[in-house]
């Protein structure tokens, strides 16, 4: 995946918006060539991918022999084999030193926290700018909005040669570490976060929450019982958005994580880079690292779009 | 054994993290009201601060700073002005990488807008079951890295010598029906036919989110004004230029915008597929070769400035239509 900046929108048209429509005429017709177009997109559109899952069935000799389209003509009869997964899964030949299996654990590792943690810190500072008074707020906001479309490069040198410096002074390692990586994909991932979060906050009732004010609940309590139960749809769409914007980075886990704690993506490239001993492996590896972003992409796919719509289209 | 150690670290960063809000909390809930009341968005507010500041704020300042710094052959840095960019600009290669990154900019925003919204529009006239089905297929590759793309498509444009089997996709159809030799599609820049082929990859990923949201703004565009442009003759052609184009016009600019932004620091794609060579260079893997192949941070900085100084633009119309849209609110 590539990252999502959203880019804000004024618009004037949706404030007159009804309920969506279905569809554009009233009476949905068969539309044979239309239908028939869109098909040939989707067709052209999954090819690419579907070479590479055939390919991630079959034997060495098969996939430099012949193209994975030959065996559309046998299916049943061609030469399958799951030894691919098992060898990709276990096999140290990743080019990183370790094997799938431990660069998914890695994987996991990094894209837990570094999904948990910027949602917390931006559902703190969200709240502070929809519900609090202070100075500098609006100045504060506009620097936020200004960095949802820094490229991460900015910061990657100096942040490097910082961990660097601090390990040459302390001796503690930093660079390799989980945290390390946790830190600096927490930091990308806040402007936008809090922009869609302070965007939904602000749609919440305010008068509830002046209620529970004058109830007597501090503003901690009202964040954790009140705001935070309220601002789930949020929370989960944005959860799903950084889990697989982390999951799927190379980048970041590169640099900070280099080959002490290698992640799948990492792996995945080392594979990529032997590719003239056979696509199989490469194929396979490639399915082992789509699987949990495509389960968690297709199981949560409404909240993604609800997602990706609240952050531009409002 | 690893299982034990990533659980302890996920739930030691997860916990030490939430209690520096506890103890902050506690602290502030200590002070008398006047102060809570002024300290208190700033319990809200200060990891945050602290974070965007130490890992955003000041690593820009510094790399602005280290562009002007010029590494000698001994790896030792010193002030050198505008060594950097002067050399940059110098070096044919690095005009050639930023006339590269210029042809992604033209063609792959818009050709990923374009895209979207077809399919956002033709599948919009559908039944809801062939709309689902359509959509989902041309979003799924979103949900697919940069690299596991790469692997897709360096599969389909694979080549082997002439005489050997071809089992890229691209060279199997080629062979099959020209009977010319095979081509090494990415090694080949006539054209920058290479390159455009790197671009399709991008569009592959991103044309499914032009899709969703352009699809999303024109179900928000009124049947109302749609259905008197038809009672007034007009054609399906001009009710979609004339009613549902003005319409959707800020998600088209938005869209675009989002694309632009990838394609301007787009690196992974590029690393993973010809790692910037036979003429593919971009900004992003440019900064990559100083940095890691090259071992010249000031040089690398220097390419990132260049980059963040034409992201400028766009984080300004950021900020514009933000406090336009707070207007309205």
């Amino acid at each position: 995946m590539t990252e999502i900046v959203p880019t804000i929108v004024t618009n004037k048209a949706k404030a007159s918006t009804k309920a969506s429509r279905v569809s554009m005429t009233s009476a949905p017709k068969k539309r044979p060539t239309l239908t028939i177009i869109l098909g040939l997109v989707a067709i052209l559109w999954m090819v690419p991918a579907i070479g590479l899952f055939i390919t991630s069935f079959r034997s060495t000799t098969d996939a430099q022999s012949t193209g994975w389209w030959t065996t559309l003509t046998h299916p049943f009869t061609a030469a399958w084999t799951l030894s691919n997964y098992s060898n990709a899964f276990t096999g140290a030949g990743s080019g990183t030193g370790q094997s799938l299996s431990s660069e998914f654990l890695n994987s996991l590792a990094v894209a837990i926290p570094a999904t948990v943690l910027p949602i917390m810190f931006a559902a703190f500072a969200a709240y502070a700018f929809t519900f609090l008074e202070f100075r500098g707020k609006e100045v504060f906001f506009a620097v936020i909005v200004g960095l949802l479309v820094v490229p991460v490069q900015i910061a990657l040198i100096p942040v490097l040669q910082t961990y660097k410096a601090i390990t040459q002074a302390t001796g503690i390692q930093i660079t390799g570490t989980y945290p390390a990586a946790w830190i600096v994909h927490s930091a990308f991932a806040l402007p936008l976060c809090i922009f869609i979060l302070r965007n939904y906050m602000s749609t919440l009732p305010n008068a509830l929450i002046e209620a529970a004010r004058v109830d007597g609940a501090s503003h901690f309590q009202i964040f954790w019982r009140l705001v935070m139960p309220m601002s789930i749809p949020a929370l989960a769409s944005f959860a799903i958005f950084q889990f697989l914007w982390v999951w799927n980075d190379f980048l970041v886990a590169y640099i900070f994580l280099g080959n002490g704690s290698p992640v799948l993506q990492q792996g995945l490239l080392g594979l990529l880079g032997q590719y003239g001993q056979g696509w199989n492996l490469v194929a396979a590896g490639s399915f082992i690292v789509l699987v949990v972003p495509l389960v968690v992409f297709l199981s949560l796919q409404r909240f993604f779009v609800r997602g990706l719509t609240a952050g531009s289209v409002k | 054994m690893q299982i034990l150690s990533v659980l302890i670290s996920v739930v030691g960063g997860l916990a030490v993290s939430f209690l520096i809000y506890l103890g902050l909390n506690f602290v502030v809930a200590k002070t008398n009201t006047r102060w809570n009341a002024r300290l208190l968005p700033y319990v809200f507010l200060g990891p945050v601060l602290l974070l965007i500041l130490v890992f955003l704020l000041i690593p820009t300042g510094l790399t602005v700073f280290q562009s002007l710094q010029k590494t000698d052959q001994y790896g030792l840095q010193s002030f050198g002005g505008l060594t950097n960019y002067v050399s940059l600009f110098s070096t044919p290669s690095f005009l050639q990488t930023l006339l590269n990154n210029l042809l992604w900019i033209i063609v792959v925003p818009a050709v990923t807008v374009i895209i979207g919204l077809g399919v956002a529009t033709l599948a919009d006239r559908l039944g809801p079951t062939r709309e689902k089905t359509f959509k989902s297929i041309i979003f799924l590759p979103m949900a697919i890295s940069a690299i596991a793309a790469a692997s897709i498509w360096q599969f389909v444009y694979y080549y082997t010598a002439p005489g050997q089997p071809q089992v890229g996709l691209l060279n199997g159809i080629w062979t099959g029906i020209t009977h010319a030799d095979p081509v090494a599609w990415l090694q080949n820049d006539t054209a920058h036919m290479n390159s455009l082929l790197l671009m399709v990859v991008v569009v592959w990923l991103n044309a499914g989110y032009a899709m969703v949201l352009l699809s999303a703004a024109i179900k928000g565009v009124p049947e109302e004004t749609i259905e008197a442009a038809r009672i007034d003759g007009a054609s399906e052609r001009q009710a979609f230029f004339r009613i549902i184009a003005p319409q959707i016009r800020a998600t088209i600019v938005a869209v675009f915008i989002t694309v632009l932004i990838t394609v301007m620091k787009l690196f992974d794609i590029v690393f993973a597929m010809t790692s910037g060579q036979f003429n593919t260079n971009v900004l992003g893997m440019e900064f990559y070769n100083e940095f890691f192949s090259f071992n010249n941070p000031g040089k690398a900085s220097a390419v990132v400035v260049i980059l963040i100084l034409a992201v400028i633009p766009v984080i300004i119309y950021q900020v514009r239509t933000y406090r336009q849209q707070e207007v309205l609110r």
